[in-house]
């Protein structure tokens, strides 16, 4: 059975309101026949009734009744294909209101991100905020979508230009695989089908792009992380003394027989089993569930962390954090305490200090004005009741990524990476 | 030396997280268990996170009155081999005593009713988290679902406001009253979920696979014949070679005319056809939102 050796990819797609997106993704979803007959008649029937001339592809992610009758996305949309090579899924995430907050929320767990560029109107602010996020964000691939190439003659000159500014930007941020496609979406130049219209490029197409693109090493293979979620404790007869701990490796190679320190008490043992959802294995890695089990009794709870005894997370109650604010109603509070989720760690926080406000537009630190409302970045200092055991964000997107939850009203207003 | 897992083992491995996260934040959660191949996989993954402890949830059914015999049948033999402790919330008593109202006329369904009686199930045993098999491909509501998803003193979704859900960090902060849906196969598609099960040769109900059965058609879906649906005078029976593709009450769910008799058979037969998994459900063609309606009221 071929699909055996598929592996999976996430990718999400950002742009502004006219660029295309949509019928980008559409695209794709129609060329790679991944759109159901009855989904197609439906969303014909709601374009008629709509008035519209064409199917409009975006229906078949604007699901909400608010959605179809503003016209617009509200909310991350998850969309599901497969090519004979590989799985996709693709957080589709819109471009007003709360933009920032769902293309953060779209870019955490993505291994690209595809940036939708209108040919006509090249690199704007849209384009570059949406570049400082997947920097930010450390996505560890891009590809800027040239789009809309039919509606500039299919020039070479066009798509030179995008390049070279896109790159002269993205030269300032920390992005390290950048690749360019000329498309047309709505005539599918490029998307699934290589164009006869551009002989200049020659360059893959999109879907070939995201069918083997080298997503292998994404994950980092070499810091033993391992943060336990719970203990696997049978009390019956057959297991009688069995202790598991649970989890799902964050980070390096676990291997039975490997020395192993423990977090926050330091103690060392070895790992005696590693039990996975086939039974017994010899090692694990990112991103496998498995259960360890190690060969000293120990007191071992949820929130505790496994690492090699030379190569520990950094254990602290003081961190830097790069947050994007999420809250419309509620700016960041200096001095303010907030709930915090880290791996399998649950805290409370103080905000000590505001460095300042990043302007997503110029990359300017404004030590100014550094109130913080919705879609806001910003660099600030916490301190937690209890030490947490942190990776910079860069180094690890697990162990370095944090949760800030209003307590009052529990709702999620931050996102943040460990600088 | 290179380390990566196919796309359903990684499908498997981020459903036992969200599985045991469940298990070590919430104080009471359950399973929402339908006897349909999703929450089948769910009760398959269930056991694999929790190996070789017992699966830590309580399964709740709510029992229309309306399913399928073949369906209770493999609940029940389900239930008794691993050792599970299942709650059947009932629709038929519900009636009964007046908490909800059967509807009437040629399509009446018990599928809007199940709501009420969830909903009482989940405040009689204090449950603060319910864990469902729902799949974001399934239905374009269901795609802008979290993996954690917060209902109010209510019941209700309100989808204008969900939490950001990023990396993997589950907020399931909820006032005392309030509980969540949880749904660890949110990145499964149905053919992940055939593929999957057809590796693991997990045993499935008989409904699933190619056999004979009565019955008729109704704007172009096949019904099975059952004492449940009223029919109309020029809605003729006839015995066709069918299979059921998801598995709901008797009165809303089309069966499909095929001759598909293994798992194998049936990847083959979804992966070439050009109709989605729910297209023969005729409770989400009452309008074009009627998934995201009865979600906002705390259907499954």
């Amino acid at each position: 059975m071929e699909f055996k050796n598929s592996e999976l990819l996430r990718f999400t797609t950002a742009g502004s309101v006219d660029d295309g997106k949509s019928t980008l993704i559409g695209r794709l979803l129609y060329d790679s026949k991944s759109i159901y007959q009855d989904q197609y008649d439906a969303i014909k029937t709601a374009s008629e009734k709509r008035g519209e001339e064409n199917v409009n592809l975006a229906l078949l992610t604007d699901g909400l009744k608010s959605e179809r009758e503003q016209g617009i996305t509200i909310d991350v949309a998850y969309r599901y294909f497969s090519t004979p090579k590989r799985k996709f899924i693709i957080a589709d995430t819109p471009g007003h209101i709360q933009y920032t907050r769902n293309m953060v929320t779209g870019a955490s767990t993505a291994n690209v991100a595809l940036v939708i560029v209108d040919a006509r109107h090249g690199v704007v602010e849209q384009t570059k905020r949406h570049a400082i996020i997947a920097s930010l964000l450390q996505i560890p691939h891009l590809v800027v979508c040239i789009n809309k190439m039919d509606l500039v003659d299919y020039s070479q000159e066009v798509y030179n230009k995008v390049h070279d500014d896109f790159e002269a930007f993205a030269a300032k941020l920390d992005i390290k695989d950048v690749s360019f496609i000329p498309i047309s979406a709505l005539d599918g130049d490029n998307v699934v089908n290589r164009s006869t219209n551009m002989d200049w490029y020659e360059g893959s197409t999109l879907i070939y792009y995201l069918e083997n693109v080298h997503i292998s090493s994404d994950h980092n293979f070499i810091d033993v992380r391992f943060p336990v979620q719970t203990v696997i404790r049978p009390y019956n007869d057959d297991f009688h003394d069995y202790r598991g701990y649970a989890g799902r490796v964050a980070g390096g190679v676990l291997k039975k027989g490997d020395d192993i320190m423990l977090l926050p008490s330091g103690f060392t043992s070895k790992i005696s089993k590693i039990q996975g959802p086939d039974g017994e294995q010899e090692e694990a890695f990112p991103p496998q569930s498995v259960t360890v089990l190690i060969e000293d009794d120990i007191d071992i709870g949820r929130g505790d962390m496994i690492v090699r005894p030379n190569n520990s997370a950094t254990v602290t109650q003081d961190i830097d954090l790069m947050i994007c604010w999420f809250s419309s109603d509620k700016q960041l509070q200096l001095r303010g305490k907030y709930s915090i989720l880290h791996t399998s760690q649950e805290v409370r926080c103080i905000v000590k200090d505001i460095k300042y406000r990043l302007d997503i537009n110029s990359l300017h630190r404004d030590m100014e004005n550094k109130e913080i409302k919705m879609n806001e970045i910003a660099r600030i200092s916490i301190r937690t009741t209890k030490p947490l055991f942190v990776d910079p964000y860069r180094k690890n997107r697990i162990t370095g990524s944090v949760i800030i939850i209003d307590e009052a009203t529990n709702n999620t207003v931050a996102a943040g990476m460990i600088v | 030396m290179s380390y990566h897992i196919n796309h359903l083992k990684e499908l498997e491995s981020e459903s036992i997280f969200i599985l045991r996260e469940v298990a070590a934040k919430f104080e009471n959660p359950v399973l929402m268990f339908s006897g349909g191949k999703d929450s089948i996989l769910m009760v398959h993954l269930a056991h694999k996170a929790f190996y070789p402890a017992k699966i830590p949830f309580t399964l709740l059914h709510v029992d229309t009155g309306h399913n399928f015999p073949e369906t209770i049948e493999y609940r029940d033999g389900l239930v008794e081999k691993l050792g599970l402790k299942l709650i059947v919330g009932s629709v038929d008593e519900a009636i009964k005593n007046g908490l909800v109202t059967e509807e009437k006329g040629f399509d009446a369904s018990r599928n809007g009713l199940q709501t009420a009686v969830l909903l009482d199930e989940l405040e009689k045993g204090k449950f603060d988290a319910a864990l469902g098999g729902a799949r974001r491909d399934e239905e374009k509501a269901r795609a802008k679902e979290r993996f954690f998803s917060h209902r109010d003193e209510f019941g209700q979704w309100d989808p204008k406001n969900q939490r950001p859900e990023l990396w993997n960090l589950f907020n399931n902060k909820h006032q005392i009253g309030e509980h969540f849906r949880v749904f660890p196969i949110s990145n499964w598609t149905e053919l992940d979920v055939w593929q999957y099960l057809a590796v693991e040769e997990v045993e499935l109900p008989s409904l699933y696979f190619s056999h004979q059965r009565e019955v008729f058609k109704r704007e172009g879906t096949l019904l099975a014949d059952c004492d449940y649906i009223n029919k109309r005078p020029e809605e003729v029976v006839y015995v066709e070679t069918v299979r059921c593709r998801t598995i709901g009450d008797m009165t809303c769910t089309g069966v499909w005319e095929s001759d598909a008799s293994t798992v194998e058979d049936i990847i083959k037969e979804i992966s070439t056809t050009r109709m989605t998994e729910r297209g023969g459900r005729t409770d989400d063609k009452r309008s074009e939102t009627s998934m995201e309606d009865r979600k906002k009221h705390g259907y499954f």
